[in-house]
């Protein structure tokens, strides 16, 4: 899932400036199951709004709701009303939430109030950790399910580099060698030879590198057509 | 084919090449170009190395810490008469800047390149930077070896032109993890093309004993050369720093011991108690020390089969390396001509 966290509280408050109806709108897909944009995220959001503006001697009107997808326009509709009252909309949602409302609602001022920082899971409570960079080529089928892509601080092909110490990476104790644990998985299913192949320069195009990327269905199209 | 007669039989025929074709135990040395643009560090640096290395690498942005480029200092070095090995990491640049580079270093004269991943940008002193690796090690020397031998470019296009022929290198780290891949990751270098291999500092040569068996079993010692990595320890400090901190290096206990005791006359006194006098000796007595067993090093390296010479590394202290390599009985230099004797050349023709 998307994994975010909230900005600060003071960089929020310079993104709603001098804005006086403020409408907080959470998320309740990925955002939600990570602590960063749900409905309690909205609700605890807008009290502090209300509290900061009041305290600094100029109230401000905030309120919130949370759809259950922020990312599909369809979800969106229900708050319109709501989006068109608002001098401001602050968004929970991740940056694709964020654009899904400046997309549907072009009348609205629409601002961040998430980072969002990976593709992710949790790995314990209060821990979530980066699994996928979305590089449009999925090669876990030949690392073991672990991806070098994401988890390999250079997203190495043919790792592990010089910098795998007792487990860990290079840049810090605290990040686990992707190739390590690559070495590991292999080992452990008696496939190692994989790893002696080597493998060929990454066709980049098929991740960010290619520009903005879409897919179109044309099948999927057709049949909403003929509905 | 055509190309390797041209040049005698040599792929390249740098001198560093020739000096290992001809069987004579390499020594290449490192010198780390400066945080300024001034050209003329190195050529003072040169002046220490001159004559003391058959060729001397020229560090790529090391440590992620911006300096004047390999390519750049290169120049400077091929005009100085020493004959350069251009470091180029993969964490600068993509397929298009790094094979751009090559041209321009090519056609400045410069014929040894040594095939980085490169350390992480958070390590130096510009950590917000975007990385690249667009490629890895592994794949760069498949390009370059690509460029040289089958004359294209990394996407397939022929060189309009004369392509560029570089001895091809790269680094082996020995003691890094996971330890049981090490050779075979060396393997795989020496499939993608690799001709020579500079290893990571070695101290402990029972461990790097080890590995070198494991290397030979594999047979990677004979299709590239492998130099070993040495270093002079300036004190029992930096070698407690490189045992504890630095990832891949392991530094015997009796080694630590003994630069330790070199410093024994001064020892049990306090920072306070020491003069300005006292620091200056006991730093000429570690350094001096240090060279001793960096000197022994080699000696027991080059007892190793399949060790083909030794890379010298004493960054900011070019100095340590005319001692060393005539402590170690190297100086002076062989001198092995371009030309290859006549017979050999009907033999090829």
């Amino acid at each position: 899932m998307i994994i975010a966290e909230q900005k600060p509280l003071e960089e929020i408050k310079s993104l709603v400036g001098e804005a006086h109806k403020v409408l907080v709108v959470g998320c309740g897909t990925c955002v939600t199951v990570c602590f960063a944009g749900g409905a309690r995220e909205a609700a605890i959001t807008s009290a502090s709004l209300r509290m900061t503006s009041k305290l600094a001697g100029s109230p401000k009107e905030v309120s919130d709701v949370t759809v259950q997808r922020q990312c599909e326009w369809e979800y969106l509709d229900g708050i319109a009303e709501q989006v068109k009252e608002a001098d401001l909309v602050l968004s929970l949602g991740c940056g694709i939430g964020v654009q899904a409302m400046v997309e549907h609602f072009p009348d609205a001022w629409v601002v961040p109030g998430l980072n969002t920082k990976f593709l992710g899971l949790p790995t314990e409570q209060g821990v979530w950790a980066e699994r996928c960079a979305a590089c449009g080529d999925c090669i876990l089928g030949l690392t073991g399910g672990i991806c070098p892509i994401a988890r390999c601080s250079k997203s190495l092909l043919n790792g592990p580099c010089g910098g795998s110490e007792a487990g860990h990476c290079e840049i810090s104790p605290e990040v686990p060698c992707a190739w390590q644990l690559i070495y590991d998985r292999l080992s452990s299913k008696g496939k190692l030879d994989v790893l002696l192949e080597i493998r060929s320069p990454k066709n980049w195009r098929a991740s960010r590198d290619g520009g903005p990327r879409k897919i179109v269905r044309e099948d999927l199209r057709l049949a909403s057509e003929e509905e | 084919m055509t190309s390797e007669i041209s040049n005698n039989g040599y792929l390249v025929g740098s001198n560093l090449e020739r000096i290992l074709r001809a069987g004579h135990f390499a020594v290449t040395a490192e010198l780390g170009p400066p945080q300024s643009a001034d050209g003329e560090i190195i050529r003072q640096k040169a002046t220490l190395l001159k004559g003391y290395c058959d060729a001397v690498n020229i560090t790529d942005n090391q440590t992620a810490i911006v300096r004047m480029s390999s390519i750049g200092a290169g120049a400077i070095l091929v005009r100085e008469g020493l004959e350069p090995v251009i470091q180029m990491t993969c964490r600068d640049r993509n397929r298009l800047a790094i094979q751009s580079d090559l041209l321009g270093a090519y056609a400045l004269g410069m014929r040894n390149l040594l095939c980085l991943t490169g350390d992480h940008q958070t390590f130096g002193n510009h950590p917000t930077a975007k990385n690249v690796f667009d490629l890895d090690s592994v794949q760069l020397i498949e390009m370059v070896t690509d460029m040289r031998d089958e004359h294209v470019f990394q996407c397939g296009d022929a060189f309009k032109g004369p392509e560029p022929r570089f001895f091809i290198g790269a680094a082996a780290a020995p003691f890094a993890d996971p330890i049981d891949f090490r050779p075979y990751r060396l393997a795989k270098k020496v499939k993608a093309g690799v001709n020579f291999i500079q290893t990571q500092l070695v101290y402990d040569i029972g461990a790097f004993e080890d590995y070198m068996e494991k290397v030979r079993q594999l047979g990677s010692h004979k299709q590239a050369y492998i130099l070993a990595g040495v270093g002079p320890l300036k004190s029992p400090g930096m070698a407690r720093y490189m045992k504890n901190s630095v990832p891949g290096i392991l530094v015997p206990d009796e080694l630590i011991e003994r630069m330790t005791k070199a410093g024994k006359p001064w020892a049990g006194k306090s920072k306070d108690e020491l003069t300005k006098e006292d620091k200056k000796a006991r730093s000429a007595a570690w350094k001096d020390e240090g060279i001793k067993i960096c000197i022994e090093l080699i000696q027991q390296l080059q007892k190793i089969e399949g060790v083909a010479g030794v890379h010298i590394m004493a960054i900011e202290w070019e100095e340590a390396v005319k001692p060393i390599v005539e402590g170690a009985g190297l100086y002076p230099r062989p001198v092995v001509e371009k030309v290859v004797p006549v017979s050999e050349e009907a033999t090829d023709g």
